[in-house]
């Protein structure tokens, strides 16, 4: 018995390790300073600060409706919060860049153009020779494993392979920051965890600063050095967590499980004390899952604002 | 009936009729296509300019194309352009409109990630919007082309110039029903032809290349 309680003491203290609160770590790439934002008469994002440094993985976690993907849009010039600043590398954000490149939940390739000319095309406005376009674009098939898919139109290929051709184009534009807006939710749960091996090991080689929303707990444990988890009514940071566990990380990872558990119980309790309501964090408990539920509400994007064409 | 088609064929004057009527359909159609499509383009896309220029457009429309022709004749005299002009205001406000149609039915998710990506201006309007709209503008073009066909021969028929429509306007003075419904079989035939040959094949294509078929 006193076996049994030192090592849930010992467990507890070794998680409390993996799982630290953040902290600064000098210049951030990314300031966001007490941004708020309001659609009309519904207080989506209050009072947010975040700093994010360069080379971080960021994952925003949060239910749906929590202002996490207009904190992220907000980021990418899509949407201009009625209230604070965000700067990246000094500069304030003013309208979409690609420099801050947002990738959403589809894909979003062009159905008319095959794989190789949708990364050309993006590519054509920041690389003028022809030949080093061709060598970029070469570089990022073979790094998503889409070699001998170049001529293939979108519509030909599955819904993964779009995800990670709709990768590779972002790469290929080489942006100081990756925005990810839930870009695996609609995906299967298999081809899902391929994507996060892919995604892995993809960071690992470029170490580009990403922000990735996601409603899925495990999913940030995954990918992210931090995770920031947000609640909503209005939409606020609850915590911001640094993720201290070697990659690449297995989604199986019994420490892995037992962070999730952790976060899972704090935004439940974040509910609760807040309103009656159904929890809206997806719920993936042990190991035994059974098929994917499409259960995220399809995510209504914010309008987006600023320069039109 | 038959034998007067086979006259005609044969003594050259329905072929020249019929080469007549298309050169005239051509110009007036390529000018509306020209015109036709940036204008739906740019409805859709300038909330201003669309302000002022849809309920114009829309009006217009309702006017049945062969109303122009005393105007037109009047400017441009007794004339294939005057002719031409009247195919131009047949098809160019359907093809508009229809462009339009198909970018609002465009997935606006293209249209951010060309945004999200820095695709801008008139690299925007051409490799995005209207690829993106292509498979609806071709509907309106074949919409556009059946306009252009009709109004052309209203006006051929009333302003006797040449061309298919004075054919079978000559075949009503002689009182040759043969003849007339000759024309008509005539008619029918080059219709039927462009709409099969030309549209159906370039809708099944554009379809196809753009993911808009069921895999078969």
């Amino acid at each position: 018995m006193l076996r049994g309680l030192l090592s849930g003491v010992a467990g507890r203290w070794r998680q409390r390790r993996l799982l630290v609160p953040s902290t600064d770590k000098g210049e951030a790439k990314i300031a966001v300073s007490r941004v708020a934002h309001s659609y009309r008469d519904v207080e989506a994002l209050k009072n947010v600060t975040l700093n994010i440094h360069h080379g971080e993985f960021v994952c925003l976690l949060g239910p749906s409706g929590c202002g996490k993907t207009t904190l992220l849009y907000a980021l990418a010039g899509q949407v201009s919060p009625t209230f604070g600043n965000i700067t990246i590398d000094g500069e304030p954000v003013k309208g979409p860049s690609p420099d801050r490149l947002l990738m959403f939940q589809e894909a979003a390739l062009f159905p008319w153009l095959t794989v190789r000319q949708n990364l050309h095309f993006a590519l054509r406005s920041k690389e003028r020779s022809k030949r080093r376009r061709e060598d970029l674009v070469r570089k990022y098939i073979r790094r998503v494993q889409l070699e001998g898919f170049e001529d293939a139109l979108p519509h030909q290929l599955s819904a993964g392979m779009r995800m990670r051709v709709s990768l590779a184009r972002a790469l290929t534009m080489n942006p100081a920051v990756l925005l990810m807006d839930e870009p695996f939710a609609a995906l299967d749960a298999q081809t899902r965890g391929q994507m996060h091996q892919l995604l892995q090991r993809v960071w690992l080689e470029t170490r580009k600063t990403v922000v990735f929303v996601t409603h899925d707990v495990r999913e940030a444990l995954v990918l992210g050095d931090r995770v920031v988890v947000m609640a909503m009514r209005p939409g606020h940071i609850l915590t911001d967590l640094e993720v201290r566990l070697p990659r690449p990380r297995d989604p199986d990872d019994e420490k892995l499980v037992l962070m999730s558990r952790q976060i899972r119980e704090m935004l439940r309790r974040a509910g609760a004390a807040e309103r009656p309501g159904p929890e809206e964090v997806e719920e993936r408990d042990g190991q035994g899952e059974g098929p994917p539920v499409a259960r995220s509400v399809p995510t209504r994007a914010p309008r987006p604002v600023g320069a039109r064409f | 009936m038959a034998a007067s088609l086979v006259r005609m064929i044969a003594d050259g004057r329905l072929p020249a009729a019929i080469a007549r009527s298309l050169g005239r359909l051509a110009q007036g159609y390529f000018l509306s296509v020209a015109l036709g499509v940036p204008l739906g383009l740019l409805i859709a896309q300038l909330p201003r300019f669309r302000q002022v220029v849809r309920p114009l457009v829309m009006g217009l429309q309702a006017l049945p194309s062969i109303t122009w022709l005393p105007l037109a004749i009047l400017w441009f005299g007794l004339s294939d352009a005057a002719i031409v002009f009247v195919v131009v205001m047949g098809s160019l406000l359907a093809i508009a409109i229809a462009s339009e149609g198909a970018v609002q039915q465009m997935n606006p998710l293209l249209s951010m990630q060309a945004r999200a990506l820095g695709v801008e201006g008139f690299r925007y309007y051409s490799g995005v919007l209207l690829p993106g709209a292509f498979p609806g503008i071709v509907t309106g073009l074949k919409l556009g082309w059946s306009f252009a066909w009709r109004a052309l021969m209203a006006g051929e028929l009333l302003f006797v110039s040449g061309g298919l429509g004075q054919l079978l306007h000559v075949g009503r003075e002689l009182l040759d029903l043969s003849q007339v419904m000759a024309v008509m079989l005539g008619i029918i035939a080059v219709g039927v032809a462009v709409d099969r040959l030309l549209f159906e094949t370039l809708e099944l294509r554009v379809r196809r290349r753009w993911g808009l078929l069921a895999p078969s």
